[in-house]
């Protein structure tokens, strides 16, 4: 009997081993390991043997048949990998075909650009005001220290709406507001972003309507060295730690002793090229320590409290840093030019 | 202002600073230096020669042949100007000379005669045509007599000088002057100043009393008025370093009268006029305001008819000037002129504004006076004009100036401490460089310790407080040399307002589902202003906010919506092969209900949108689907549905929309905007496609939202689908019916979709198919299907009974 496990074993491995098809190797399973199949029938022989025999027999066909399942298992397991291996060529696609398209909106590049300011100032603790954009010709020069007959009105051409009404020509109003809302009563720090109006003619580098951001801190001692820190920090923050800060005096109406911030060409590194003119030095905005006299107007004791306002603009900064050439595209609203800067 | 370098050497030493070097250490002290310009490109080997012959051309009718002594040689010079003659002192460019153009002289034959250089014009010579002299602008430039042969040009006319032009902010009117301008340099280098030669020396015995009188009459507009007198004046050209120093400021010369008056404005940045005393045609000077409507020539011979406060000077008969601003023809300085009436006066800068304004006219003067001149400069600049006019127009000065005189000439005092400099600068300067920095600048203060008490001159009339002292004190310091600190005071938390985030979300969440942002201008035509208005914003009768004096007709009203500047940016685009566009904005718009405006209008916050081309464009998997209605829709349900905020749309007829494609949104029963296609007669003038649009409140969206998510349980319960479909009239709204099965269902049913719409087979002519979907819930059990079916059959009875609508089986 022993010899006669021995070669139904050897025939059903053979047999396993030349299938190629799972139909196949399960009639292979079968017609071994079947109710009728020979190993079940000669196990059934057993019965005939002795007490001593029986053992022994029995062990050999245990491992007979589990040599068998195995074989078939392993083979069985072979050809469904090899079943999966078809079906997934056959389902192969062209990967190089274009996907479905996802539609992309994306932020204005001035957007982009103030809100990366307001988040640099809140950061630092600046809340963030808006004011109306037609104000009162108080708000939007008395307050601030530019009485009707002041020369530097010139400087800044208005849209008049009637004699008191008009455009706003920077967003200084907030300040003064803001200002008067907390009646000389409290420090504070805030920046002010929004649109602004000037009566010129548009052109590469004039815009009627363009952006700007201001901030105010007004507290009790604010040093003007608290003012080139904190543009220190906002000139590396927003154009790169390898760049410097310069500040020259300048005038404002509004601020006392006034500067106007210069940061180092970042292309020439400050040794002068055609981007700064020459001068190795780019201008970014204005500033300066409040005016005693604005201080006064909106309620604050200017020998009790000091303060440093500056303000720039959204585009000279969006020019700066992104190379746009001409002011009227950040309103021509060109979908190429938006979408080349959602990234910004 | 323009500064030539080498006339501010008049006064102050600059020793080896560069132009550029001086315009770097200007800026950074507080004027901003725009430009260094040179007079004139390099050039090299031209000298005077002397004409020592002139003969006609044999072969040519307009070439002279000249003998031109150049000092070391006599050269054949073949010559074209009209103006060369024998006896005449000019510019020759030698052989082997360069000339600004990158011209090059060498030995030539014109016409066969041998000519061995060039007699130059100050054109060739690279002056700007602009400046010079209109009498040899011409032709080739003579020299004065007394010039010496051979000498290089180079100096003689200036042709080295570097032109600083300085960007002066309205305050540094002290730096219209070359004398201001030395003051400031004086200070930036620590060198001392020369001031110019004011003395006088009087031989006549005739006093100037005697031939003028002055009556002022307006004594706040015009509180100081001198009148000089020179009489035999010899009119001719002025010396040529005066010449050259005006070419070099952008000022053409005209004769030695009105180049002095000139010169002396410039170095004194005091406005003086001159008149012809005896075309002035009498004794008497009057100053006045003008009776409106009076008329005067100016100079530039326009007549022109003044209003009632303009200045002007009389001969107490008729207006001879207008003052500060422009004199008038019939006292002007005239070749023939012998006698000159010489005006210093100090006009009030207001009142020279108002006329400028009214006028139109602005000249050099009128810029100084607007801005405020010095008080003490006014009488010593006439002095120094009168110096000058003894010089260089042999003219007689009669002793004596005849003065109105109540000019208030008193110095600002300003006290400074040490301390309080040091606590606003953030700073440790001491006293003793404190005192230095006021020695630099000339200024004359007591000191008492850390205390000093500075009398500012008038030069500077916009130091009045310590602050304006304080930034003295800095920039001679050197804002370089301020110390970097960062605030220490105010612990304050910071950050957006509500209304800001949720602006930004709006922003994100439309950029999120595929539209781009557009920043258009608020002003906007005439046309455009009544266009696509929101029906709650037309409620409130808005009336077009207009601007008083707009530059153009494009730009004149302040926008009601956003949406016509959209549009623009759509057609704007198209134009450029940009066909599938999705934009939005969000902005105010102006409303007010007042024709002429007495208050601020409400500035209302919106967003907008437009959408046009395609949406979908995937062509391969035959997905392309053009934008339409329920694209927009679904995005503007998508807005409130993430901003939790309820809203419902009705059907709305609108002007410029499609009658048939359009709704109003509401929240809580009120409009708050509006969404649908254009108006196909509006995309045809707009040169559009089918273009969808969208117009929302953001402010009553601001108010709703209550800025924090709800939180409500996930339902632990089963939940059951049923789905209904109904037979309706055509004319019945799916939305109308949806609402009715939720407000029937309550509370169980949860949720009401509409999954098909149908018409065609099946369904009769004028009916159509609505099939819902409803998701019954309850919080607290598992629904039973007799609890289900009984809700199902209430919501079957109401739709039948309300729209006459049957359930299609
Ligand atoms: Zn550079």
């Amino acid at each position: 009997m022993k010899e006669q496990l021995e070669a139904i074993q050897v025939e059903a491995l053979e047999k396993i081993a030349g299938t190629d098809e799972i139909k196949t190797l399960q009639e292979v399973r079968v017609a071994y390991l079947g109710k009728k199949g020979s190993l079940t029938g000669v196990l059934k022989g057993m019965g005939k043997l002795s007490k001593e025999e029986r053992p022994v027999i029995g062990e050999i066909a245990n491992k007979v048949r589990d040599a068998i399942t195995a074989a078939l298992d392993e083979k069985n397991e072979k050809l469904e990998q090899k079943a999966l291996e078809k079906q997934l060529e056959a389902e192969a696609i062209d990967v190089t075909l274009p996907g479905k398209p996802v539609n992309q909106g994306g932020p204005h590049l001035l957007t982009s650009i103030v809100e990366e300011i307001e988040d640099l100032f809140t950061g630092m603790g600046y809340e963030v005001r808006e004011g109306p954009e037609v104000e009162t010709d108080y708000f939007n020069f008395e307050a601030l220290n530019l009485p009707k007959d002041h020369p530097a009105r010139d400087m800044q051409d208005t849209f008049y709406i009637t004699n008191e009404l008009l455009m706003r020509t920077h967003t200084s109003p907030v300040q003064a507001r803001t200002m008067q809302e907390y009646q000389g009563g409290k420090s504070f720090k805030m920046i002010c972003p929004g649109k602004v109006y000037r009566r010129d003619n548009d052109d590469a580098t004039h815009s009627h309507q363009f952006t700007q951001i201001e901030g105010l801190y007004v507290d009790k001692n604010v040093r003007m060295s608290d003012l080139k820190g904190t543009l220190d920090v906002f000139a590396k923050k927003m154009f790169g730690e390898d760049r410097e800060i310069r500040l020259r005096p300048s005038f404002f109406p509004f601020t006392e002793p006034s500067v106007e911030m210069d940061i180092s060409c970042k292309v020439c590194k400050g040794a002068g090229c055609s981007v700064c003119k020459g001068t190795g030095w780019i201008e970014i905005l204005g500033g300066g320590m409040v005016h005693p006299r604005v201080l006064e107007m909106a309620g604050y004791d200017p020998k009790e409290y000091s303060g440093f306002a500056f303000g720039m603009g959204p585009e000279r900064i969006a020019m700066l840093k992104y190379g746009v050439n001409d002011i009227r595209a950040f309103y021509t609203n060109d979908k190429r030019f938006l979408k080349q800067y959602h990234q910004a | 202002m323009l500064v030539s370098y080498n006339w501010l050497k008049n006064y102050v030493d600059l020793g080896e600073i560069t132009p550029e070097q001086l315009a770097e250490k200007i800026t950074k002290s507080g004027i901003e230096v725009d430009h260094v310009t040179y007079i004139a490109e390099k050039s090299t080997n031209v000298v005077v020669g002397y004409v020592a012959s002139c003969e006609k051309h044999p072969d040519a009718d307009k070439l002279n042949v000249c003998q031109v002594d150049v000092g070391e040689e006599t050269l054949q010079i073949v010559c074209g100007a009209p103006n060369v003659a024998k006896g005449q002192k000019v510019a020759v460019a030698l052989p082997g000379a360069s000339l600004p153009g990158d011209i090059k002289i060498k030995k030539v034959k014109l016409r066969g005669v041998e000519s061995n250089g060039m007699i130059c014009s100050l054109k060739e010579l690279g002056l700007d045509p602009n400046y010079i002299p209109t009498d040899v602008a011409d032709g080739i430039f003579v020299f004065p007599e007394e010039t010496v042969v051979g000498e290089s040009v180079t100096s003689l006319l200036n042709l080295d000088d570097a032109v600083l032009e300085f960007d002066l902010t309205p305050n540094r009117a002290d730096a219209l002057s070359m004398l201001g301008v030395a003051y400031e340099v004086a200070a930036i280098l620590d060198q001392p100043i020369t001031l110019p030669d004011e003395t006088l020396n009087i031989t006549s015995k005739e006093s100037a009393h005697d031939v003028i009188s002055v009556e002022v009459e307006a004594e706040d507009l015009n509180p100081y008025y001198g009148a000089f007198l020179i009489k035999d004046v010899e009119i001719k050209a002025s010396p040529l370093w005066m010449r050259n120093y005006l070419m070099a400021a952008g000022i053409r010369p005209i004769n030695n009268v009105v180049d002095i008056t000139n010169y002396v404005l410039l170095e004194y940045g005091q406005p003086l006029h001159a008149f012809d005393y005896d075309r002035f045609a009498s004794d008497k000077i009057v100053v006045r305001c003008a009776v409106d409507g009076e008329k005067i020539t100016t100079l530039d011979d326009q007549e022109r008819t003044l209003a009632a406060e303009t200045l002007v000077i009389t001969n107490g008969k008729e207006a001879t000037a207008i003052a500060g601003v422009m004199g008038g023809a019939n006292s002007e300085v005239v070749g023939e002129t012998k006698n000159v009436l010489l005006e210093a006066a100090y006009f009030n800068g207001a009142s020279i504004r108002k006329t400028v304004k009214a006028t139109g006219l602005r000249s050099e003067a009128s810029t100084r006076y607007e801005k405020g001149i010095d008080p003490n400069r006014v009488r010593r600049a006439g002095i120094r004009a009168c110096n000058l006019l003894q010089q260089y127009a042999s003219g007689t000065v009669l002793a004596d100036v005849v003065e109105f005189d109540a000019l208030d000439r008193s110095e600002s005092i300003v006290e400074v401490n040490t301390n309080r400099v040091n606590e606003r600068l953030g700073t440790e300067i001491d006293a003793p460089t404190i005192a230095a920095i006021l020695n630099r600048l000339d200024f004359t203060f007591d000191q008492a310790g850390d205390d000093f008490t500075v009398h500012v001159p008038t030069r500077r009339g916009d130091i009045t407080i310590f602050e304006d002292m304080l930034e003295e004190i800095a920039r001679i310091y050197g804002y370089d040399h301020l110390p970097y600190t960062l605030p220490v005071g105010v612990a304050q938390s910071g950050g957006l307002t509500g209304r800001q985030a949720l602006k930004r979300m709006v922003k994100n969440y439309l950029q999120g589902v595929g539209l781009m942002e557009t920043m258009t201008y608020s002003l906007t035509n005439g046309e455009d202003i009544s266009k696509l208005i929101s029906p709650e914003v037309n409620e409130q009768n808005p009336q077009g906010v207009s601007l008083a004096m707009p530059m153009s007709e494009d730009r004149k009203y302040l926008r009601l919506s956003i949406l016509p500047e959209l549009l623009h940016t759509l057609t704007y685009n198209q134009a450029r092969n940009q066909a599938n566009l999705a934009f939005y904005e969000v902005g105010n718009v102006f409303i007010s209900d007042e024709e002429t405006l007495t208050k601020q209008p409400t500035e209302l916050l919106r967003a907008s949108g437009a959408v046009t081309g395609r949406w979908v464009e995937h062509p391969w998997q035959q997905e392309v689907k053009d934008v339409d209605f329920f694209v927009v829709k679904g995005i503007v349900e998508g807005l409130f549905d993430f901003l939790q905020i309820p809203v419902t749309f009705s059907p709305a007829k609108l002007a410029d929309m499609h009658p048939g494609r359009t709704a109003t949104l509401e929240v809580d029963g009120n409009i708050v905007g509006f969404i649908g296609q254009l108006h196909p007669t509006l995309e045809k003038a707009l040169d559009l496609k089918a273009t969808y649009v969208f117009d929302i409140n953001l402010d009553v969206l601001i108010k709703k939202y209550d800025g924090e998510p709800s939180f409500s349980a996930i339902p632990k319960y089963p939940s059951i689908e049923r789905d209904i479909a109904f037979i309706l009239d055509d004319t019945i709204h799916a939305g109308d019916v949806q609402a009715l099965i939720k407000e029937v269902g309550a509370p169980l049913v949860k949720q009401v979709k509409i999954f098909d719409v149908y018409q065609g087979e099946n369904v009769e002519d004028g009916k159509k198919s609505i099939a819902y979907s409803l998701l019954y819930q309850h919080p607290d059990k598992t629904l039973k299907d007799d609890e289900v079916e009984a809700s199902y059959q209430e919501v079957v009875e109401s739709v039948n009974q309300r729209f006459n609508a049957y359930v299609r089986s």
